[in-house]
């Protein structure tokens, strides 16, 4: 592995468990461990694994004033979503925009009470960080904390792992988010995952990370789960993979995830528009998109991966979209994808051919998630 | 009946002009476990090199070459229902395509058990 990778805090772990390493946005990760993608896939469907999501950025909003709801108004300039309406200890999903109404990143924002607590995607976390500092630091003291530990616990059997060593961890409610304690290790503790299974996501200081883990590694039905699996879980979950399904180049609405903006910031709402790209975004929600995400399942067992092209008919002249993430879903044992299509060709059970290796195989839209999901609402 | 191995992981075992191609056993630990796997139509060309059939794992989808040149000739149809035989018996049972080679001398170019062994 090269040397100028970035390690987690929980590097020397992840050797010791076997991990096969992989670079991943500028930081060596574990892709798998020796029980392979499939069987760490199907175990947190049943069970329960724990990922190293440390390369993920987190940063902290606090405002001058001392109010946090001084920091979400001025969060709210750059992310269309409601979050000078989000409760004291809940947590948001949200998208940061460009002028364009393309999406730089996704996000969870959470309101620990005092300050917002913002967890970035790790390729994107230093530009993020540079534009929130800017565009709030007259307001507001962002500070970037890129060297923590983050695992998330997910499977239906998380919360049986983690009552035990967290008794408050039992009676959280799904994007719940509290300051707490393990074994003595001061954590952020969110109810919340990217798996589509009910689960937590652990932040603690850097050097408590491998105590961490190893704590929850060590109760009954907890395995570690790599990055292989993490992907087919959120793409059975239906969920965007940033740089896959959504980037620049793609609105909110175009994305589907529209949703992700709440009322109070939609056309008529008491906070309508105010973030980079509003006009687009707004005009988009009001007059529609020419093409959008949706799920699709191919017929057969060959996956159709990101990249293939999509078309209306078996001949594979008229093409009408491209699939943008794609694999074997493990737990629905079919291939899973999701892609961008025309509006026309959107509707859910909507007959598309996929082109792979030169033939065209029959693809149909399809509802997401394609997993009923575990969370604990 | 000699097996040859090449640098990309692939054996084929020749009798007369009929040779059967699969992956060793490492290429097999390395891909994990597969979900699918094609091979080209019968009848189709190939020259020493060119992807004759394909192997996908959850993750990702990989080529398997033609060792040598010639005509794919048949699929382990077995591995439509189960293509986990590849991973359990990768240089038996879990075979990938046949093909019939144009010069069975060709082979003798390969890597043989020890050479492989050697990479």
């Amino acid at each position: 592995m090269s040397d100028t990778l970035q390690q987690t805090p929980l590097f020397a772990l992840h050797g010791e468990l076997g991990a096969r390493m992989v670079p991943f946005a500028g930081y060596a990760m574990p892709l798998q461990y020796p029980a392979g993608l499939m069987a760490e896939h199907l175990h947190t469907r049943t069970k329960a694994g724990l990922f190293d999501v440390s390369h993920m950025g987190q940063i902290r909003i606090a405002a001058k004033s001392g109010d946090v709801r001084d920091a979400a108004l001025a969060l709210e300039s750059l992310v269309p979503a409601n979050y000078a309406g989000l409760g004291a200890n809940r947590q948001r999903y949200g998208l940061l925009t460009n002028d364009e109404g393309g999406i730089l990143d996704d996000l969870m924002v959470a309101n620990l009470g005092h300050e917002l607590l913002v967890v970035v995607n790790a390729s994107c976390k230093e530009a993020d960080a540079d534009r929130i500092e800017a565009a709030l630091s007259d307001r507001c003291v962002v500070t970037r904390q890129f060297d923590r530990a983050l695992v998330a616990l997910q499977g239906p059997a998380a919360e049986a792992a983690l009552a035990p060593l967290c008794p408050a961890a039992a009676s959280m409610r799904f994007m719940d988010m509290i300051e707490t304690q393990i074994d003595g290790i001061p954590v952020t503790l969110s109810r919340s995952g990217y798996t589509g299974e009910d689960g937590y996501e652990i932040g603690c200081a850097a050097e408590d990370g491998e105590r961490l883990a190893r704590l929850l590694l060590a109760q009954p039905d907890v395995m570690p789960i790599g990055l292989g699996a993490r992907d087919s879980l959120r793409l059975e979950a239906g969920l965007c993979l940033y740089g896959n399904d959504i980037d620049t180049t793609t609105t909110p609405i175009e994305a589907s995830l529209g949703w992700a903006i709440q009322k109070t910031r939609r056309e008529g709402g008491e906070r309508e528009g105010g973030y980079p790209g509003a006009e687009h975004v707004l005009r988009q929600a009001r007059e529609g998109v020419s093409r959008q995400r949706v799920g699709l399942m191919a017929e057969g067992r060959a996956p159709v991966r990101g990249g293939a092209k999509l078309f209306a008919d078996a001949q594979g002249t008229k093409h009408v979209g491209v699939v943008t993430s794609g694999a074997f879903g493990p737990t629905v044992q079919a291939p899973v994808a999701m892609g961008y299509v025309e509006t026309a060709y959107a509707a859910v059970d909507t007959a598309l051919f996929a082109e792979l290796r030169g033939k065209f195989v029959p693809v149909h839209v399809r509802a997401t998630p394609f997993v009923a999901p575990g969370f604990k609402r | 009946m000699t097996t040859y191995y090449t640098k990309s992981h692939e054996w084929i075992r020749l009798e007369g002009t009929e040779a059967t191609v699969g992956i060793t056993a490492h290429a097999s630990e390395e891909l994990g476990e597969l979900v699918f796997v094609e091979a080209k139509d019968e009848g189709t060309e190939v020259a020493a090199g060119d992807a004759a059939a394909v192997v996908e794992s959850v993750k990702a989808a990989s080529d398997i070459y033609a060792p040598v040149a010639g005509t794919v000739s048949g699929f382990n149809d077995r591995l439509s229902d189960e293509p986990t035989l590849v991973g359990s018996e990768p240089e038996g049972e879990g075979w990938i395509f046949r093909m019939t080679v144009s010069n069975p001398e060709e082979v003798t170019s390969l890597l043989t058990r020890e050479q492989y062994d050697a990479l």
